[in-house]
């Protein structure tokens, strides 16, 4: 018999904590839906993914009603889109109104994949699938983008730096009627993980099977509570307790995906072991960092408390799943957590703070609003200092800033939803526009060399 | 399958009756009853079998959810697993 205290511990954890799945995403191949006649291509394409994803939404509401855990999304991931159009040729919006069409018929609240991968150079069509982003994102409200400009294998492609600097200002300008949603669908990555479960850099990798099952768990609520229930505990014993919790938060996350694999009869993945926050109060990252003992998120001692964690989320996960992978560490997007818009607008987190946060914890510089005076130069560089950190860390980084056009340091951004809001940042507005117009290529670091 | 169902609220007369028909009428066994009471709170946790369950489970729970809220209490249905799942190794 289980005991009456772990009973009631779980279901604090659902009812009072926030703990939930955050999504469960399908990866689909579009693979065998290369065509060299667009029009037939998106036929494919829209056929195959409602064939496979028709029961997503379904299955996953029924598990969560089973189960009584939150399933909160229900997500696509897709073959970066260049790779499919670098068979057709065409118009690459041809593929975003096919996707969105899918995404409307099977009910899934994102689909990721209008993406190219650009590391080392532009392949067929990978330029013209970038260019065509900003109109992509402003044409439809579910697709999410991402580019890869860099790993630690390839080194940083400048070319494609300088460009996404461009289209990350363009997004935000053709959607500026609607509060620059374009750029927070849109993240530059360096070392991409093709198995992410998480929006907006979702993608299928060439490398995964046909159709895949991948989970994102989330759970800052919890782990915040947890500390909080050992006031006087020393360090090690706060890392010891969110190893603990996030071995339950985990245990759910592949409970979970292994009952949507068997449901949907298709192979489970991995599991994202991702503290993801969300901008309700209790469901912040900021918030645990300050319950290890900070005023507030970004005094001095964040960058150590996040390591902590993202280190403590890691090693309680990884035995509580069979398979583990996608960004898997604590994330901080800035409009989507409580703590952080708080330490934000209080002028106690500033960017160069977060940038050094980024190299200790799973991803990067995320939904930051800057100004929207910001040169694409500025954009750029701001994208190749994240991109050498991950380069040189051999982990994932990524950049999602939002310039607000038409506002200035002060003013605030509102998304709505899991996108939160946000305080448009200071940044450093000196010139990087020689080194960005340079071009050409950062080569792989020494740490590439492993063979 | 097997379920957890969980009682907590304001100690009063008839909690375990109402839980227990509630049972009895969609055709739920009950294997297993644990019950406590702190400082006036009420805490039940049943294990049941629901092969028998003439509507869905997820139904079911909802049942519940709402009796619960009339009563001023907190029910909760939950398949066994995910108990099982966070706490046993």
């Amino acid at each position: 018999m289980l005991e009456i205290n772990d009973v009631f511990e779980t279901v604090r954890m659902i009812e009072n904590e926030n703990l939930d799945i955050r999504t469960i995403t399908m990866g689909i191949s579009l693979l065998d839906c290369c065509d060299s006649d667009i029009d037939k291509a998106c036929n494919k394409v829209y056929e195959k993914i409602v064939r496979k994803a028709e029961n997503l939404v379904k299955t996953g509401e029924d598990i969560e009603r089973e189960y009584g855990i939150p399933i909160i999304n229900k997500r696509v991931s897709v073959t970066p889109i260049s790779m499919i159009l670098a068979a057709s040729g065409g118009d690459p919006l041809k593929y975003a109104k096919t996707l969105e069409r899918a995404v409307n018929t099977i009910g899934v609240n994102f689909l990721g994949g209008y993406s190219a991968l650009v590391q080392k150079g532009f392949a067929a069509g990978d330029e013209a699938l970038i260019r065509s982003i900003p109109e992509a994102l402003d044409i439809t409200d579910h697709i999410c983008s991402s580019v890869n400009i860099g790993s630690t294998k390839t080194g940083i492609n400048m070319d494609a730096v300088k460009l996404m600097g461009e289209i990350v200002k363009q997004s935000a300008e053709v959607t500026a009627y609607k509060d620059c949603i374009g750029p927070a669908k849109l993240v530059v990555f360096c070392n991409a993980p093709e198995d992410n479960p998480f929006m907006a850099g979702a993608f299928h990798g060439a490398g995964e099977p046909d159709c895949v099952i991948n989970v994102g768990v989330s759970g800052p609520g919890v782990v915040r509570s947890a500390i909080s229930r050992i006031p006087d505990a020393n360090i090690t014993e706060i890392a010891e307790m969110v190893k603990r919790t996030a071995f339950k938060i985990t245990r759910v996350g592949q409970l979970v995906a292994n009952e949507a694999s068997r449901r949907l009869d298709v192979p489970f993945g991995i599991v994202d072991l991702s503290l993801a926050p969300t901008p309700a109060v209790g469901d912040s990252v900021a918030y645990i960092l300050e319950e290890m003992g900070l005023e507030q998120c970004g005094a001095h001692g964040t960058t150590a408390c996040l390591a902590l964690l993202n280190d403590a989320v890691k090693k309680g996960g990884v035995m509580a799943s069979s398979s583990v992978g996608g960004l898997s560490g604590a994330f901080i997007p800035v409009s989507e957590d409580a703590g952080m818009i708080n330490a934000a607008r209080s002028g106690c987190l500033k960017i160069e703070k977060l940038e050094a946060m980024t190299a200790v914890c799973s991803v990067g510089l995320d939904m930051i609003v800057i100004p929207g005076d910001t040169t694409p130069a500025v954009i750029s560089a701001i994208i190749a200092d994240e991109a050498a950190i991950g380069m040189v860390n051999s982990k994932t980084t990524a950049v999602r800033v939002i310039p607000a056009v038409g506002k200035n340091v002060g003013d605030e951004l509102e998304f709505g939803g899991l996108l939160g809001s946000g305080p448009v940042m200071p940044i450093n507005t000196k010139s990087p526009e020689k080194f960005i117009s340079r071009g050409g290529r950062i080569p792989a670091p020494l740490q590439s060399l492993k063979n | 399958m097997r379920a957890v169902i969980t009682v907590v609220g304001k100690d009063k007369v008839g909690i375990c009756a109402k839980t227990s028909t509630l049972c009895a009428e969609h055709n739920v066994n009950i294997s297993a009853v644990s019950q406590n009471i702190f400082d006036d709170l009420f805490c039940m946790v049943m294990l049941v079998e629901t092969d028998g369950l003439d509507i869905p489970f997820g139904d079911f729970a909802d049942i519940l959810a709402k009796e619960g809220r009339d009563m001023g209490l907190d029910i909760h249905a939950m398949h066994e697993d995910i108990f099982n799942a966070m706490h046993k190794i």
